[in-house]
């Protein structure tokens, strides 16, 4: 089996090719590419993403032939992919940092920014936060409910389809951290930087 | 629940562990990838590097103790110390740290964080601030404290934060390696004004510290270094001490 890491020049993915070297050891191999081909032949693919929403659409959509290639993996094929922070927040139609910008729109939904309260909260949402546990998630396997996780965002997803949420948690209001939709995974918070818990998460993801 | 994070911090030079008191009379004490290891094991919520002398002096150790870090500890390391353009930023992160922070260069260009925070995103964007107490204000410092730029403290952390810094880890020049605690008055003064976390750092000596600088400083965060790498508390035992005192922590 082959996993890829998705690299379309946005943000430091580094911390997410570590741990899921660290996690995959030699029995599955991971590549970090943007190459068409080698992302059709995937078995799964990981969509890491830092910056803001716009910089990020703005990455894939720089990379000729990508989105459809995506488009192909996820929706056509039904083929496993793992969003991670905004990687997950483009599932969504559109994004509002920075600008008005158009997402995958795979999860129908929008991404907006999270209500500090005036200045109540901090921004970004830095740190460990629990997590809830909301519904039955493969990526979720042996990971106890409450468990912490490391966050870094001040943007959330609002998915309109309240099913595909597995996950929340509570800073501000109950915050969308992680999705299921069929073949289609996501989390907010960043399970390479979430210590061994974090890790759980990917070696579930790797084995699905 | 957000939790309090505790940052033990690790000062290196030339790859190697150390801890200064008010930032001369270096001992050496370590290997930091060792170090790092021990403490993400132990449950700190980030690890910090600080290279400390690296305005002056060849930096390209700490490269290779990054990428090394980073492929053992599963927690967010920040990196700081000598850094002072984009292509440093870059490196650093491409070796596996998870955000950078960034003193002298930021005072004397501000750019750097504008274009930095542009290019990378603010969530690896941490702006350290080295203040000391002049009369009722502070005044921001450069060089691993050697330089007073003059600049208002406070108001310098506001500029910051809206040149799109995503975390300010202030450090009291007064209170660093003194370990009678942080200048909470700083912290506290500095957390009201921004509204992006604070990590406090600067003069921590027992666990009541640590409460204060959270309880006291209003910080989203606490660092220290020599508690931790002296071995007179474990990360462990400063966690268990917040909570039982009521500061949420991830335990």
């Amino acid at each position: 089996m082959n996993v890829t890491i998705l690299d379309y020049k946005s943000g430091n993915i580094s911390s997410v090719i570590n741990s899921f070297k660290e996690v995959a050891k030699d029995k599955v191999v991971i590549e970090v590419t943007s190459d068409l081909n080698k992302i059709k032949s995937s078995d799964k693919i990981v969509l890491p993403g830092q910056g803001s929403f716009k910089s990020c659409v703005d990455a894939l959509n720089k990379i000729k032939g990508l989105t459809e290639a995506l488009n192909e993996f996820a929706i056509t094929n039904k083929k496993p992919l793992l969003g991670i922070c905004v990687g997950l927040q483009m599932f969504a139609d559109v994004g509002y940092e920075e600008t008005e910008t158009k997402g995958l729109g795979w999860i129908s939904g929008k991404v907006s920014k999270i209500d500090n309260q005036n200045g109540k909260y901090k921004l970004p949402h830095i740190g460990w936060n629990q997590i809830n546990i909301v519904k039955d998630c493969k990526i979720f396997k042996d990971i106890e409910n409450n468990s912490h996780m490391y966050f870094v965002h001040s943007y959330e997803f609002l998915p309109n389809d309240k099913k595909v949420i597995s996950a929340t948690t509570d800073y501000s209001s109950n915050i969308v951290c992680s999705v299921e939709k069929e073949n289609i995974f996501g989390t907010q918070f960043h399970p390479e930087k979430s210590d061994r818990i974090g890790l759980k998460i990917i070696d579930n993801f790797i084995n699905l | 629940m957000l939790k309090n994070r505790i940052i033990p911090c690790l000062d290196v030079k030339n790859g190697r562990v150390v801890k200064g008191i008010n930032f001369v009379d270096l001992k050496d004490a370590g290997d930091p990838v060792e170090q790092a290891k021990i403490y993400s094991d132990g449950g700190a919520d980030e690890i910090c590097f600080l290279d400390i002398t690296a305005s002056n002096e060849n930096r390209d150790t700490i490269y290779d103790v990054v990428e090394r870090t980073s492929k053992k500890c599963f927690v967010p390391l920040t990196v700081g110390g000598g850094v002072r353009s984009i292509d440093d930023i870059n490196k650093l992160l491409n070796c596996g740290a998870d955000k950078v922070s960034i003193n002298t260069a930021a005072v004397e260009n501000s750019k750097v964080v504008l274009e930095s925070s542009k290019k990378f995103g603010s969530q690896c964007i941490v702006v350290a601030i080295d203040a000391k107490k002049n009369g009722d204000k502070w005044e921001i410092f450069t060089h691993g404290g050697r330089n007073n730029s003059g600049l208002n403290a406070l108001e310098y952390a506001q500029k910051m934060e809206d040149n799109g810094a995503g975390e300010l880890l202030v450090t009291s020049m007064d209170r660093d390696g003194t370990q009678i605690g942080y200048d909470v008055e700083l912290m506290n003064k500095i957390a009201s004004k921004v509204n992006i976390p604070l990590i406090a750092s600067g003069g921590v000596g027992d666990l009541d510290h640590l409460v204060d600088g959270i309880k006291l400083g209003n910080a989203s965060a606490v660092l220290a270094a020599s508690i931790f790498h002296y071995g007179k508390y474990s990360v462990k035992e400063a966690k268990e001490y917040l909570d039982s005192k009521g500061i949420p922590v991830r335990i």
